[in-house]
């Protein structure tokens, strides 16, 4: 397990904390010697009231030793499980932002939250508890039955019968009982999608009518949790009875043999007391060493889990750290009208290497300032070609270049600033409208602010909102309709007065209306070279140039007057939208 | 809801179970005395093995034999009591989950809109665990607790009452040490808690869109924050994890500090009264020192899981407690199949009843006729669909249906009466065809036949198990137009004789859309059909437009009526061709 190395920055808590465990469970094995002692040599023997006191401070004097070892051992044992999972948390993290677009695709985001959360905390309790039990439990147990021979061989035979008993109990009811109690959890999780599912779909359940089903199949799954958890209960419940009862024969054992063995003159009363005591130590300590195993198996495959999302090679980072900047808007000569800004030479791409062609031999050119519109049906490609702007895919056949050079010798990250998207699916994030913006531009004033959302239309709710720039937005910015969201975003989208605009079906929530007057505000205010993806004609009719897509394939390209003659694929949309 | 109230509806859901917690009592009592009566027994043979030549093995034999029975009964009392316990717990467990789902069922969708799913959630199935857990099995914990402490004492009294008191003097010692760590740990767990739940929630948030994250390049601004959190976190995580690992060892402390004072005290009585206090008595007395302090830290954990198990208690039955609103009356009838006139009258309705929206809106709809809602977005299209649904109810007026005021109708029969398709789509967990036919017995042609119609299909052949592919919890795999394929499909499976429909198919392509407006308008023919519109021939060719803006209706007519008035749906109409 390649993560268990960052345990290493640690090791001297990693050592410390056992050890310091393995001293007080030393002296904890001490204690019934003492008392052997006292019960020898200061009751029957000739010791007398001085050494039974003496005896007695050092039993005091132990504890309080035993009670620093372990402080000390669980601080240390603490630390170390703390900041290992920190730092897993950290390095997790950071993956995951490294990851391309093709690798959360295919991980999925629930898997990478469950594996920050669930998986790091679980990472944590096992180390916190393999370091303060690795060495406690085992030792306590088998130093109990090494202590037991050193008093009395014979009497020590009983120790080698009923430890592997105990043992062997514990380990069948923990094995049986652990694959259950996931059961029970998997049922737990499928109640509480039953729930969510009558809550969040309630208008469809009650429409068509079928809550007395849904109310069945709850009930179905609410008695089947039942049953697992009685059928778990049965077995689990034998756990502490059973284990009582072992040990509890050990200890007649011992006396038993004890009274054979000091009838002969081998062994003290007070030797069988110590073998007495031996056995009641190890009851408690063998359910902590089972418990210990279960957790090292749970453990091991928590941590193999946060492993395997480190080991998703993230593909061929692509662009170059050290390569050429994209020029910003301010530098770039603005009425170069003949500069290619964005071409695409034969380009081919697919997602998987199963699937098919994502986009198929896409040929065009952006001059800049251009107004592009691209147009087509759902999985045409539209998406696909933003994404190949921004560097998120490659092509694996043909060439993207901006400014005339390849886009992969291009930093990437320079490029994806100087080009400001407005996605398809309007998010925003937690936190005030200002600082919403700001991710499209860090230090934006807010004139600069105000102006942006003065062009995006948005500033008329905004300026409604209570706190206008400091209204809070909740998480994906669920307290704001679909077209005020959208709004947002475009401001965003546009605040870095961006070399290229692209705007991916960015006003599919806005009316008419609105959608009109944020295409003339765009155009008279920003003047970029700018890419409108959408299904309506109606937004890109006026464009400079249009691209027709069809299944990833470029049907038609040119202005809306000349597709009306020479496309299809335009013709049929345009047919359908302006009856 | 006070701590009175919710203790008398837990003993309501225990009072079936009486007899059998009754009975997991008297076990756990007599399992506790039995355990407690065990040292002395083994104490006693002690006493027997005394030295060389002088060990009574014929009493020894007796007293062990009499251990062993007493160790076996309580053992399997003590099996029983569990099995008991484990019974009571989930039977009732099971049925107050049951009650919370019930409820749901009751609600009104005004409620369930508004609150948060995440916290009902928690209520029916964390809370009540946590109650049930704290309530019962920390009840028969801290019973035993009591049993074992009220019995040590007795015990020691009964061989000797000054080393006993030695004991109980220390007594106070263990009750503050645990108490204390409890308190201080439960604190920092809650902090802890919050710091997680923020942690989780930044992660969350950003994972999700993490897509946008890397467009505008805002990973390394992420990994700052996410390291702010990180770093509170652990420092609070240390604090927390370390002061609850106190607990054992600072019980097991006192532990042994009164194990070695009653050694001591005990050695020298030996020593002092041989004939009073035996070697024996001291090895009972020793086991007693031993596991003394055991029952003080289960009970004050109890204590604490107690206050937090009355809190989850009352939460849970706070939810069940809800006004449940969304139900029918024995009076109400069962409707069939209706011809679908539907009168508006008078009606007035806001959501929030301070704010005013609709006022006086009167509608009559002859059976077949369609009405087109127009208006921006955010202007509450989706208020007339919940009155007609009955989703929400009018505030003043009412709405007929053939003639009859729906809030005399069952919800039930009501609601079948419309075909809904709204632009948020909605697909429970199962296979594609579960969510085709939800519960319903069509038969597989008649599903492909509709599914053909709507030209969902196709793209359903196309997935992995065609009418048997899994989705999960609201379709992730499906893209949005797929899935507002299906639910068209759905309703072409049985279509009923009222339609409200929501036209926003940007989500399809064109080709598909086209296709499915010309299935839709076969649909709407004859049909009452309430039509949330975006598209202009659907529009020009509906009987009455009603244009609303925020919230309210603002003017109500045909096409050319409203042209000609050059009001509000005048200038939305014309915004259209308006020159970029």
């Amino acid at each position: 397990m390649g993560n268990i190395r960052f345990l290493s920055k640690y090791k001297k808590e990693c050592i410390l904390s056992p050890l310091f465990k393995f001293l007080e469970a030393g002296i904890e094995l001490f204690v019934p010697i003492v008392v052997q002692l006292i019960i020898d040599v200061g009751i029957n023997g000739n010791g007398g009231k001085e050494y039974i006191f003496k005896m007695g401070g050092l039993l005091v004097l132990l504890g309080i030793v035993g009670l620093c070892f372990s402080i000390t051992a669980q601080f240390f044992a603490a630390k170390a499980a703390t900041l290992f999972a920190k730092d897993l948390r950290h390095e997790l993290f950071l993956k995951i932002q490294k990851l391309s677009f093709n690798d959360l695709d295919e991980v999925g985001n629930s898997t990478l939250i469950n594996r920050m959360t669930n998986d790091v905390n679980l990472a944590q309790n096992t180390v916190n508890m393999v370091l303060r039990l690795v060495l406690r439990s085992p030792f306590v147990v088998f130093g109990a039955m090494i202590m037991a021979f050193t008093v009395d061989i014979k009497g020590a035979i009983v120790f080698v019968i009923i430890i592997p008993v105990l043992l062997f109990v514990i380990f069948y009811i923990l094995n049986y009982t652990t694959p259950l109690f996931k059961e029970v959890q998997k049922k737990s999780d499928s109640i509480l999608l039953s729930i969510r599912e009558n809550l969040v779909g309630v208008r469809t359940i009650r429409a068509f009518g079928i809550e007395k089903e849904e109310a069945d199949s709850f009930n179905k799954k609410n008695n089947e949790m039942f049953d697992l958890q009685i059928k778990v209960g049965k077995v689990n419940s034998l756990l502490n009875p059973l284990t009582y009862v072992i040990i509890n024969i050990g200890i007649v054992l011992v006396i038993y043999v004890g009274g054979y063995r000091v009838n002969t003159g081998d062994l003290s009363q007070g030797d069988v007391f110590a073998l007495m005591n031996y056995m009641s130590q190890i009851l408690v300590e063998a359910i902590k060493l089972a418990n210990l195993v279960i957790l090292l198996i749970k453990g091991k495959s928590g941590l193999e889990r946060i492993q395997s999302v480190f080991d998703i090679k993230t593909g061929d980072i692509y662009g170059n750290e050290e390569g050429r900047e994209l020029i910003s808007f301010d530098k770039a000569g603005k009425n170069k009208r003949e500069n290619k800004i964005i071409e695409f030479e034969n380009v081919c791409m697919k997602y998987s290497e199963n699937a098919d062609d994502a986009l198929n031999d896409i040929s065009f050119s952006v001059n800049e300032g251009d107004i592009i519109g691209i147009i087509g049906g759902t999985g045409c490609g539209k998406t696909t070609i933003v994404n190949m702007i921004l560097g998120f895919y490659k092509a694996y056949k043909g060439k993207v270049l901006l400014d005339g050079r390849d886009i992969k010798d291009y930093n990437l990250n320079s490029v994806r600033k100087n080009i400001g998207v407005v996605p398809q699916k309007a998010l925003l994030f937690k936190g005030s409208i200002r600082d919403n913006i700001k991710w499209g531009k860090d230090n934006a004033t807010d004139e600069e602010i105000i102006k942006a959302l003065k062009i995006s239309q948005a500033y008329e709710f905004v300026e409604k909102k209570e706190g206008m720039l400091d209204y809070y937005s909740e998480q994906g910015g669920k307290n704001f309709s679909g077209g005020q969201r959208q709004r947002l975003t475009i401001a965003r989208g546009i605040i870095n007065n961006p070399r290229i605009l692209i705007l991916d079906d960015s006003a599919s929530a806005l009316d008419f209306a609105t959608e009109a007057k944020l295409r003339k505000a765009i155009k008279e205010n920003l003047k970029t070279t700018t890419i409108i993806i959408s299904q309506r004609i109606s937004s890109i009719k006026h464009a400079d140039k249009i691209l027709v897509l069809d299944e990833g394939k470029l049907e038609g390209v040119g202005t809306h007057e000349e597709l009306l003659k020479t496309s299809n694929e335009y013709q049929e949309i345009y047919k359908a939208q302006s009856n | 809801m006070d701590r009175k109230d919710i203790l008398k509806r837990v003993t309501g859901y225990i009072e079936k179970y009486n007899f059998l917690v009754v009975l997991s009592i008297v076990f756990a009592a007599i399992s506790s005395l039995l355990m407690l009566y065990v040292p002395i027994l083994a104490g006693k043979s002690i006493d027997f093995i005394i030295t060389k030549d002088n060990v009574d093995f014929k009493s020894l034999k007796k007293i062990l034999f009499i251990c062993f029975i007493v160790f076996v009964t309580a053992s399997i009392m003590q099996w029983i009591m569990n099995r008991i316990n484990n019974k009571v717990t989930y039977e009732i467990s099971r049925k107050i989950r049951k009650d919370g789902f019930e409820k749901i069922r009751k609600l009104s969708v005004g409620y369930i809109d508004g609150c948060q799913i995440g916290d009902i959630i928690s209520r029916i199935i964390n809370d009540v665990d946590t109650f049930t857990d704290g309530l019962l099995m920390g009840f028969t914990q801290f019973f035993t607790g009591i049993i074992t402490i009220l019995g040590t004492l007795f015990f020691m009294i009964s061989i000797s009452p000054i080393i006993a008191f030695v004991v109980v003097i220390v007594t106070p010692l263990s009750l503050f040490v645990a108490t204390f760590i409890s308190k201080h740990t439960f604190n920092m767990f809650k902090v802890q808690s919050e710091i997680k739940g923020k942690q989780t929630g930044f992660v969350d948030e950003i994972i999700s869109g993490e897509k946008i994250v890397k467009t505008f390049t805002k990973e390394e601004d992420c990994i700052k924050e996410f390291d702010k959190i990180n770093d509170e976190l652990s420092v609070c995580s240390m604090k927390a994890v370390f002061y609850s690992s106190l607990t054992n060892p600072s019980t097991r402390f006192v532990n042994n500090f009164v194990y070695a004072l009653v050694a001591i005290c005990g050695a020298i009585m030996v020593i002092k009264k041989p004939g009073v206090f035996s070697v024996g008595m001291l090895v009972t007395f020793l086991s007693y020192a031993n596991q003394y302090t055991k029952p003080f830290n289960e009970i004050s954990g109890v204590v604490t899981e107690f206050q937090n198990a009355i809190a989850c208690a009352g939460r849970v039955f706070e939810f069940i407690d809800e006004e449940s609103i969304d139900f029918d009356n024995e009076s109400d009838i069962v409707i069939d199949s209706v011809s679908g006139n539907i009168d508006i009258k008078n009606v007035s309705f806001s959501y929030d009843k301070e704010k005013k929206l609709i006022e006086n809106f009167n509608l009559s709809v002859n059976s077949g006729k369609r009405v087109a809602i127009v208006g921006p977005t955010g202007c509450g299209k989706t208020t007339i669909i919940n009155l007609l649904m009955r989703f929400y109810d009018v505030d003043k007026g009412e709405i007929l249906v053939d003639g009859k005021n729906i809030k005399t109708i069952t919800r039930n029969s009501l609601r079948k009466n419309y075909g809904m398709v709204l632009q948020e789509t909605w697909l429970k967990e199962g296979t594609i065809r579960d969510n085709l036919l939800l519960y319903s017995d069509i038969s597989d042609e008649e599903m492909i036949e509709a599914a053909k119609k709507s030209h969902a299909h196709g793209f359903i052949k196309r997935l992995k198990n065609g009418y048997d592919t899994y989705i999960s919890e609201d379709g992730k795999e499906l893209s949005n137009g797929q899935k507002q394929l299906l639910c068209i499909t759905r309703i072409m499976l049985n279509i009923p004789p009222m339609l409200i429909l929501d036209e926003a198919t940007s989500s399809i392509d064109i080709k598909t859309e086209i296709r499915i407006q010309k299935n839709f308008k076969k649909l709407m023919e004859g049909r009452t059909s309430f039509v949330v519109a975006h598209r202009l021939s659907t529009i020009k060719e509906s009987d009455i437009i009603l244009a609303m803006k925020d919230g309210n209706i603002v003017e109500m007519g045909s096409h050319d009526e409203l042209i000609k008035k050059n009001g509000f749906y005048a200038s939305l109409y014309n915004s259209q061709f308006e020159q970029a």
